[in-house]
């Protein structure tokens, strides 16, 4: 399935399925977060993520002449799904949620910054403006970091196991494969290299500010841009999908 | 007030302290664009200085409300008794607006 599809869908999807995905999560955390101006941090962040994966949904859609944006968020299926295996964890506490966000603020920041040079004038406009917002995400998750890490004992403890529940996903966040060498020779897509340089410095200058470590252990799961997902892809696409499958074409 | 939060396996129960208990109270000024002051938005519980900033931005501009934003303790914020409300401010002065002089036509435009 993934093969049949032009090379230039196939990196939006995996941009576009981030964020979907991502948004999906922050989403169900609406109205559980114990502070109101936390909650509607989250929503902000959500629906930043959300509009992201719109704008890139709908040039995919575009260009494989699909109905709309709609219809590829709502009608795939898990295996066509191309997202990182990161952004699919659970919530769980609030130190695994920032874990998580702040890996993929630290990676989308300067990802998008060089997306924003892309020789696809249409995916440049959308990264500068995704580019600002993710700078902003970083900030958000560094400083929730670093007010946890640096924090109590316990606070420290749980930041720390988050780090260590999300950091074997990290390398997903970066996997790529001969699909998008054309698009980096085109310069349609940025070269990644410079984007996880960017991606260790952040990871280092932070952690060292919050008294966080880099967990020892190598293990990295990597798959989820080749539509290889975890046990918890599945459900969350259930939920999010049910609507439009029970009514297809509906809006709201 | 407690919440029924969603507990994970092998997660230690934790009691949260509420949302108006546990930080301080901070109030938000947003100035809407260059040039203008900054106007009394609202405000936010926060833990610090920059905890509020962040929230505040997060609440109060997230629909482009703002270009700059200002917080500060609520505590330090000192107010007129209401009581005094009377002879404070509900006072006729008519001749305290410029308004209420003639201006001789010979003075012209002023």
């Amino acid at each position: 399935m993934i093969d049949e599809r032009p090379p230039l869908v196939t990196f939006l999807l995996r941009i576009a399925d981030d964020n979907l995905v991502l948004a999906q999560r922050l989403g169900e955390l609406i109205s559980w977060m114990p502070e109101l101006e936390e909650d509607i941090a989250i929503a902000n962040l959500s629906l930043d993520h959300l509009g992201q994966a719109t704008a890139f949904l709908g040039y995919a859609a575009e260009l494989t002449g699909t109905s709309d944006a709609d219809q590829l968020a709502m009608t795939r299926n898990e295996r066509e799904f191309l997202n990182s295996v990161m952004v699919e964890r659970p919530n769980g506490d609030f130190g695994q949620t920032m874990a998580r966000q702040f890996f993929v603020d630290a990676y989308q920041a300067p990802f998008y910054r060089a997306l924003a040079d892309s020789a696809d004038e249409r995916i440049a406009g959308v990264a500068a403006k995704a580019e600002k917002e993710s700078r902003y995400h970083l900030e958000y998750s560094s400083s929730w970091l670093t007010r946890l890490g640096d924090g109590t004992e316990e606070s420290h403890r749980r930041m720390q196991a988050g780090i260590d529940q999300m950091w074997p996903f990290v390398d997903d966040l970066f996997a790529t494969d001969d699909i998008e060498i054309q698009l980096r020779v085109d310069g349609i897509a940025p070269e990644l290299v410079d984007v996880r340089r960017s991606f260790d410095e952040t990871v280092t200058n932070v952690f060292a500010s919050a008294r966080l470590s880099v967990p020892a252990d190598p293990y990295q799961r990597l798959g989820g841009r080749r539509g290889f997902h975890s046990e918890h892809l599945g459900p969350l696409l259930a939920e999010m999908q049910s609507l439009y499958r029970a009514m297809p074409g509906v809006s709201w | 007030m407690s919440y029924d939060v969603p507990i994970i396996e092998g997660e230690a129960e934790v009691e949260f302290a509420g949302s108006s208990g546990a930080y301080p109270l901070w109030e938000v000024f947003v100035r809407a664009a260059r040039g203008l002051n900054h106007v009394h938005a609202g405000s936010v519980h926060a833990a610090d200085a920059e905890a509020a900033v962040q929230s505040a931005r997060d609440v109060y501009t997230r629909r482009a409300e703002g270009v700059s934003l200002w917080v500060v303790r609520s505590t330090e914020i000192h107010a007129s008794d209401p009581h005094d409300g009377d002879a404070w401010f509900d006072t006729d002065h008519p001749y305290r607006h410029p308004t209420f002089y003639d201006i001789p036509d010979e003075v012209g435009h002023m």
